[in-house]
């Protein structure tokens, strides 16, 4: 069943074209990676699935249902959330609370106006287990300003995960972490269920290879490669765009 | 959390209820009149307070619901009737509808066009107040308004004298309170907390944020009106200043002294700058400049306003 589909897909600014025709399919459960060299249109194709921009051309479907035109809350709650590449948290927040503003709305009480937020224990109590298989367990009462980077970026993923989607769209997940900090997350990612729908946005070629069932390159706003890691990694056409030589970046 | 530990908040809440109930048998009319005066404004600064401290959405036009609340209870209690049953929801509804209209527009926008948007719909109101003669008495306003009365039938009870009017407040006072208190700790005041401090991010979480700042510019809207319906009562008379965008600053100033984001620290805000110019003028001339003074101390040195520095005092004790 396919889940997330873009067709002919396309981004002007003015006379700048960042994204020219992108057509592709990404099937329920699978582990998409969106990779290519800056400037190839990663970060708008992202925005124009998670609907933080509104395309020039063509359609974005989930589920088989078109959303081209639904809003970025509206496609959160069809079961299609994004993380964002920069962290987007509620800084002066607890970080408790961070993750129970996105549980208060999945469970569909955040319009509640009288009783108590407190009151509502179940919420609290999922936004902790949450937490706690995001390992911020510890640091529940802090808040998220106050947080190392890494924990920020393990945060952004939670928040994500809480409004529990279908699909999750993944926006450079360990952009700016250590490589311990990476190793940790992409192990987090690694162990999400294998019925979650995920497409990644990511430079760490590592990352990619470790986490993608496919991948596909994008290159002046258009697809230019599209396979299983291994043939892509093959593909002569991939490794002259992103070296100039062959073979020195994938050093598997 | 057993129901039967209160905090120590609860106990002073008390105990000012307390205070305020028993004050009129030691109190002369005149600081009756203030008192009451005081604890309109804190209405209206506690309903502002639920836009600009908990939802960061900076309206400078509040008085536009302040003002039609008056003109409202005005017009009925002088041609039609003044029984609070029939009058207060009509009130309500009224400044609700007003604040839905209002908003539908001004919500469009945010920061600084939403505050120029707000300042441009009160003092538009103005102006029709001032022009529209017939039905707003131009800019004598309405007076002859009645004291309310509040029954059925032949068991009427008119809210007479300033104690009694000093109770009616009090009464709106405390359930309005209460009302604002148990929204801003429900999940509706998390989520309006959630776009105060990011709603790009609450976007992303599905949230439509945009619904939610109407419901509470709304909700705010009514209780600036109930404010302005208690105020008209009590003066007898409205009057298109109470439009005009220094009543707004200055209940933008209520809420910035005495804390943001508090409901408790707006309320003793509006104490402080309806009672400095009562008492400042009986020594001097420029209680403007005081008022003025007192702003910019508050500012510079005490930005989360009366319930920052209190709490700051409570901190330092324990």
């Amino acid at each position: 069943m396919t889940r997330v589909r873009a067709e002919h897909l396309g981004k002007d600014y003015g006379g700048l074209t960042a994204l020219e025709d992108v057509t592709l399919t990404v099937e329920s459960g699978e582990r998409r990676a969106i990779i290519g060299p800056n400037g190839a249109g990663k970060t708008t194709f992202f925005k124009l699935i998670a609907g933080e921009l509104p395309p020039t051309r063509g359609r974005v479907q989930f589920d088989g249902r078109d959303i081209t035109a639904l809003p970025a809350h509206a496609r959160a709650n069809l079961g299609l959330s994004h993380t964002f590449q920069r962290n987007n948290l509620f800084l002066d927040l607890s970080v408790l609370e961070n993750v129970r503003l996105a549980v208060q709305h999945h469970r569909q009480i955040a319009g509640q106006w009288f009783k108590s937020a407190n009151s509502f224990q179940s919420v609290t109590q999922e936004a902790e287990s949450i937490l706690a298989r995001s390992r911020l367990a510890d640091q529940r009462s802090q808040l998220a300003r106050s947080l190392a980077y890494g924990q920020q970026r393990g945060l952004e993923v939670a928040l994500a995960l809480a409004t529990e989607p279908r699909a999750l769209l993944l926006d450079e997940p360990t952009a700016g972490m250590s490589s311990a900090e990476t190793a940790e997350m992409v192990k987090f990612i690694e162990s999400l269920p294998r019925s979650l729908t995920m497409l990644i946005v990511e430079h760490d070629m590592d990352v990619v290879f470790t986490l993608a069932d496919r991948i596909t390159v994008l290159h002046y706003g258009e697809v230019i490669a599209e396979g299983t890691p291994s043939e892509v990694r093959a593909n002569p056409m991939v490794q002259q765009i992103y070296l100039g030589t062959p073979s020195t970046l994938f050093h598997h | 959390m057993s129901r039967a530990v209160r905090s120590p908040q609860t106990w002073l809440a008390l105990g000012v209820m307390i205070l305020l109930i028993v004050f009129p048998r030691f109190a002369t009319s005149y600081l009756i009149s203030l008192l009451t005066d005081v604890l309109i404004f804190a209405i209206f600064a506690m309903s502002l307070d639920l836009l600009l401290g908990y939802t960061g959405l900076a309206s400078f036009g509040h008085a536009a619901f302040f003002g039609l609340g008056g003109y409202l209870i005005g017009f009925m209690a002088r041609n039609w009737t003044n029984n609070v049953l029939i009058t207060l929801p009509l009130v309500l509804i009224g400044t609700g509808l007003a604040a839905l209209i209002i908003g539908f527009f001004a919500l469009r926008t945010s920061g600084l066009p939403f505050l120029m948007f707000t300042l441009a719909t009160a003092q538009m109101l103005f102006g029709i107040a001032i022009k529209w003669t017939p039905v707003t008495g131009g800019s004598d306003g309405l007076s002859g308004v009645p004291r309310p009365v509040i029954g059925f039938g032949e068991n009427v009870f008119k809210f007479g004298t300033g104690p009694q009017y000093y109770f009616f407040t009090l009464f709106f006072f405390v359930v309005a309170y209460w009302l604002m208190r148990r929204l801003v700790h429900s999940p509706f005041g998390r989520t309006l907390m959630g776009i105060k401090s990011n709603e790009s991010r609450m976007r992303a979480l599905g949230y439509n944020t945009w619904r939610y700042k109407m419901a509470v510019y709304v909700i705010a809207g009514m209780f600036a009106g109930l404010a302005g319906f208690l105020f008209g009562h009590f003066n007898r008379h409205v009057s298109p200043e109470t439009f005009y965008w220094t009543v707004s600053g200055q209940v933008m100033i209520m809420v910035i002294i005495g804390g943001a984001g508090s409901l408790t620290g707006p309320a003793l805000g509006a104490a402080l700058v309806r009672l400095l110019p009562s008492y400042a003028s009986t020594y001097t001339e420029r209680w403007h400049t005081l008022m003025g003074l007192v702003f910019i101390l508050f500012v510079l040195f005490a930005p989360k306003g009366i319930i920052g520095l209190l709490r700051r005092t409570a901190e330092n004790r324990s």
